[in-house]
């Protein structure tokens, strides 16, 4: 197993490096020390709030949702399964349309109780901001706690069936510990991305009340350039991130499922009706924004200039790119974590509390001196963007990681399987689900990607969600929602190739 | 053949002391009440627990510290034994090469082997596929293919009825013989004992007694022995 | 062996024809270089009488100055603002413009020598002329409508036209600006990052008013054949925003500079500016001006604070603001 210990290292290095090193880099730039201002810890207060109301939402809701599409088989659930990780992937500049095109004050809801003589939705405001970031992660706690699912093993629900197990039964004894086990990973995963958002909370929070530390550091930087803002900021930021981070550690419990032949048991559970709903309601919330999207541009969609298709074509090598050398980071890490120690795991989730603003700037900073920063902006935003996916590939691997080892292990080792041969006969196929999962995942966020690309960006050489922003910049708004079609049908479609609607009910 | 030498494993309140001879081609059941130590025993000599003090010969190769994979020894587990996601044709391929890379003499051993043991029309399905009875085989199967001195099984039959336990007895006692292994073998059911093995371990209390002969060792059963019979 | 040798001397010719050509080094910001902006017709002019390659460099310029101080390669930097040029200034890295700045069609008095404006508007707030029956036609007004009105405007923090609001604020209403904003505040429907946020929610219907420029409704007009879009114009006046070009002093390229310089004020680009970047140029005669300019509604009375006067306001305005908003 050396090649995972000098591998993982190798990877831990580098995601210190980037998280912490550039920090210090911009550290090293800043003039002065400057305190806290008061409103700051206003702001701390509202990013910290609004993270967890909304994390809280998104599982609370995700637990029934992700319990009905595991038992009930329809036409198009994988369909479904994949477009729900369509919110996720979307620039956010897109999904803020598309939500407005959905709540907003003419949006498709108050149309609908505006037949019912009833005021429009509220939407701007903390209730805005918890809807749009449920709108975004719902959809990942419930893939998430999907593959909790099929973490149970069948023989498992055989001998429920066998007991006479009441609904309430099944709860208690499959789903608890499967929830006590992936539910406080998915809580802190969407606690933290919630936490390093901000066009979403100033956009539909109503104003400067919902100002997240994020956008402090990006005001900081490049309104005022306080380096030394920039700095305190981010290290805050990562302060509270590693809080949150080692509180849920401290509550996670992992449990040994146990070992099972990979058979898939359809359960029939009373509640169908129930199972309906919220298969229904979450499709609805979930796609109508897209939707309205879609609608909006499709007008514009073949009407696109050539430079916008370049510029497409240019993000998927990207997002290709990135997607590929997240699962490798992310298998490195964690066979360092399987095979040698797991005292590391905390270092492979670093990533979500570091602003990828600052990672961008620090780099910028070490790299001017001796290249053109132009040069290197897509290979920094291949190596950003795979960085930022790591923690989502651990979080996804690692359990299945450790149960393969816990069940398969022994087996493997008396047949001395090692090494390279390990991984393709036993690691690979019984992974390949979930890593399926994340790199569509890295691939449709990096096609969505704005900041890096922001920074150092050479006019000839953009990527789509730059052009959208420069489209609207220029009032073009028809051609950018024709531009944030394309964007959403590109992401949509890499994310399915490598998904393939979670093949729930495969047996790979 | 296999040598246990002062062995000794005292972890967590719990002591086992092994010190005993078995000679080539013996068939030795292990034999004792649940929590004596068997399993722990077995796991020593395959090499997944490391004792405390003592040494573990192999034909005349101390392998104490070896691990599981560079032994010479052939493991069934309760369970566990297959790999789900690879055919049946592969998991016994695993037997030969960890790698699957064969060689065209190494394809003609697995097919006799699969022969061997009457599973030749199911070789490219999977064993959740298979009855309880056909996946015992499989793992027999891998054995065959092995190039090992030592089998050792942890009541792999445990799940199977009677007659079909009988029948695989009977192919384990075949196949020890056709390879000239040692085979030592957990159970609980003195009467499988009798079935395939000559010579008796009896694991109780902590100590692991000298092998007998099987037949005297259940026709004048010791006091502990008696209790748990 | 041919084809190594073709291919070694066209990459020989190639490598040659470009070492022949100065290359003027232009930082922008993303907007300008981008196909819809000004930038690219820009460098095809230039590149026809200048015989060199302009090469852009995109990116936030204010940043992008600070970290790099003297090892700035740019030869001429456009795109600064009129509200941030004193830290610009400060770093010492521009040279004087050496234009003649008296004729510039600007509405004040340009006496800045460092920076040349070379296109201007103000800001202001526009509406859907066919839903907005009485629209303001001064701050007061404005903020006497009813409260269930839906305006949007930009952060003052994040966003340029936000930091001008603020400031235009200021300047109509000296010490009541807080007051100000405290009567704006109920009538804001949200605050968004930056201006494509904003715009793109109003064309989307969602609110009646958005803070934006005089000259947005040109581009409805002229581009999309739209006379829909008004700006409100204000007895008070309105806030007056330029664009500003520079010279560096350690420019490798000096007389490709100057040259670009004076190319800036000349007929040829400043006819690029309306259609490409919607706004004012800052020496063109309105005559020349494209019709859809030409019509469109002005204020009589231009506010503008010096950069002194930026500096001494902004912390204090924008305090006010977030006291007035934070409610």
């Amino acid at each position: 197993m050396r090649l995972s210990f000098v591998g993982g290292l190798i990877v831990i290095s580098l995601i210190i490096f980037l998280t912490f090193g550039t920090l210090l880099a911009v550290t090293f730039r800043m003039e002065g020390f400057s305190g806290l201002a008061r409103y700051d810890w206003a702001v701390i207060k509202f990013t910290c709030l609004q993270a967890f109301i909304s994390a809280l939402t998104s599982l609370i809701l995700a637990i029934p949702i992700s319990r009905a599409l595991v038992r009930r088989n329809f036409i198009g659930r994988r369909i479904l399964i994949t477009l729900l990780g369509a919110p996720f992937i979307l620039p956010v500049i897109v999904a803020i349309l598309g939500l407005i095109a959905v709540f907003g004050r003419t949006g498709l809801v108050s149309d609908f109780l505006g037949f019912f003589n009833l005021k429009p939705l509220p939407l701007y405001g903390l209730q805005g901001v918890i809807i749009a970031h449920v709108f975004f992660n719902l959809p990942l706690a419930v893939r998430l706690l999907l593959q909790g699912w099929l973490s149970i093993p069948a023989e498992r629900f055989r001998l429920g069936h066998a007991l006479n197990f009441s609904p309430l039964n099944f709860f208690k004894y499959l789903e608890v510990p499967m929830l006590t086990r992936f539910v406080p990973g998915a809580f802190l995963l969407i606690f933290l991305i919630c936490t390093t958002s901000f066009a979403v909370a100033l956009a539909l929070g109503g104003g400067p009340k919902a100002t997240t530390v994020e956008l402090s550091i990006y005001q900081a930087f490049r309104f005022e350039f306080d380096l030394s803002r920039v700095a305190v900021l981010a290290l805050i930021q990562f302060f509270i991130c590693g809080l949150i981070a080692i509180l849920s550690f401290w509550i996670a419990l992992p449990t040994y499922q146990g070992s099972g032949l990979d058979r898939v048991i359809p359960i029939n559970f009373q509640g169908r009706i129930v199972d309906f709903i919220f298969i229904l309601g979450s499709a609805l919330f979930l796609i109508l924004p897209l939707f309205m999207i879609v609608f909006r541009g499709s007008h514009s969609l073949f009407l696109l200039p050539e430079a916008i298709f370049m510029a497409a074509f240019r993000s998927i090598c990207v997002a290709l790119s990135a997607s590929l050398l997240t699962v490798v980071m992310g298998l490195f890490v964690a066979s360092l974590l399987v095979y040698h120690s797991k005292k590391f795991e905390i270092i492979g989730y670093l990533p979500i509390a570091a602003s990828p603003l600052v990672i961008g700037v620090g780099l910028f900073i070490m790299s001017y001196q001796w290249m053109d920063p132009a040069r290197i902006a897509l290979p920094a935003a291949v190596l950003i963007n795979a960085l930022m996916c790591v923690p989502f590939v651990l979080r996804a691997i690692l359990p299945t990681f450790i149960d393969i080892e816990k069940n398969y292990g022994r087996l493997a080792d008396s047949l001395r399987m090692s090494g390279w041969t390990r991984f393709r006969w036993l690691l690979w196929p019984r992974l390949r689900r979930s890593v399926g999962f994340c790199m569509g995942l890295a691939a449709a966020l990096s096609m969505g990607d704005l900041g890096v690309i922001a920074l150092f960006a050479d006019p000839n050489h953009s990527t789509l969600p730059l052009e959208i922003y420069r489209l609207m910049t220029a009032y073009r708004m028809n051609d950018a929602y024709g531009a944030a079609l394309l964007l959403l049908l590109l992401s949509v479609s890499l994310f399915w190739i490598f998904d393939r609607g979670g093949r729930l009910d495969a047996n790979s | 053949m296999l040598t246990l030498s002062s062995i000794v494993y005292d972890v967590n309140k719990f002591r086992l002391g092994a010190d005993f001879r078995l000679p080539k081609s013996s068939r030795v059941a292990i034999i004792g009440p649940s929590g004596a130590g068997k399993s722990t025993l077995l796991s020593i000599i395959s090499g997944f627990t490391k004792p405390c003090s003592g040494r573990v010969i192999l034909d005349n190769e101390d392998i104490t510290l070896f691990a599981p994979g560079q032994r010479k020894v052939t493991t069934l587990f309760q369970d566990g034994n297959l790999f789900p996601h690879l055919t049946v044709e592969q998991n016994i391929g695993l037997g030969i090469r960890p790698d699957l890379k064969l060689s065209s003499s190494q394809i003609l051993l697995l097919e006799a082997a699969i022969k061997r043991v009457g599973l030749s029309d199911f070789s490219k399905r999977k064993p959740n596929t298979l009855s309880g009875g056909q996946q015992s085989r499989i793992s027999l199967a891998r054995a065959l293919v092995r190039d090992c001195l030592l089998l050792l099984l942890d009541e792999p039959f445990s799940a199977l009825g009677p007659a079909l336990k009988s029948e695989m007895l009977e192919l384990v006692k075949d196949i020890s013989i056709e390879k000239d292994l040692v085979l030592l073998f957990v159970t609980h059911d003195p009467e499988d004992a009798k079935q395939i093995c000559d010579l008796s371990v009896v694991v109780a209390e902590g100590n692991v007694y000298p092998p007998v002969c099987t037949t005297e060792l259940f026709l004048n059963p010791p006091e502990i022995l008696k209790a748990y019979l | 062996m041919r084809v190594f040798f073709l291919t070694f001397l066209s990459f020989f010719i190639s490598t040659s024809m470009s070492w022949s050509k100065p290359i003027l080094i232009v930082y922008a910001p993303d907007y300008f270089t981008s196909e819809w902006g000004p930038g690219p017709s820009i460098e095809t002019a230039f590149e026809e009488i200048c015989d060199c390659d302009l090469k852009y460099v995109a990116g936030d310029l204010l940043p992008r100055l600070l970290i790099e101080r003297d090892k700035i390669k740019a030869d001429v930097v456009i795109g600064l603002n009129t509200d941030v040029t004193l830290k610009a200034r400060t770093l010492d890295v521009f040279i004087p413009h050496g234009q003649d700045v008296s004729e510039l069609t600007i509405p004040i008095k340009w006496t800045d020598r460092i920076f040349l404006p070379f296109n201007w508007s103000h800001t202001a707030f526009i509406f859907d002329n066919t839903k907005v029956d009485n629209p303001p036609t001064s701050f007061e007004e404005l903020l006497d409508l009813p409260n269930d009105t839906r305006i949007i405007i930009q952060d003052p923090r994040t966003s340029i036209s936000g930091l001008a609001f603020v400031l235009w604020v200021k300047a109509v209403f000296g010490d009541n600006s807080e007051k100000a904003f405290f009567r704006l505040a109920p009538k804001v429907l949200t605050v968004t990052k930056g201006w494509s946020e904003s715009y793109g929610m109003f064309t989307e219907g969602e609110a009646d008013m958005v803070l934006s420029y005089t000259t947005s409704p040109a581009y409805h007009i002229i581009a999309e054949n739209d006379k829909t879009k008004s700006a409100a114009i204000f007895d008070e006046g309105h806030y007056f925003m330029a664009e500003l070009v520079g010279m560096t002093k350690n420019a490798k390229e000096p007389e490709l500079a100057k040259k670009f310089m004076n190319f800036v004020l000349s007929e040829t680009f400043q006819k690029m500016i309306p259609t490409a970047n919607w706004s004012f140029p800052a020496n063109l005669d309105s005559s020349k001006l494209p019709e859809g300019f030409a019509g469109l509604p002005l204020p009589q009375k231009v506010l503008f604070y010096t950069e002194e006067e930026v500096e001494h306001y902004k912390d204090i305005v924008i305090q006010e603001w977030l006291t007035a908003f934070q409610q």
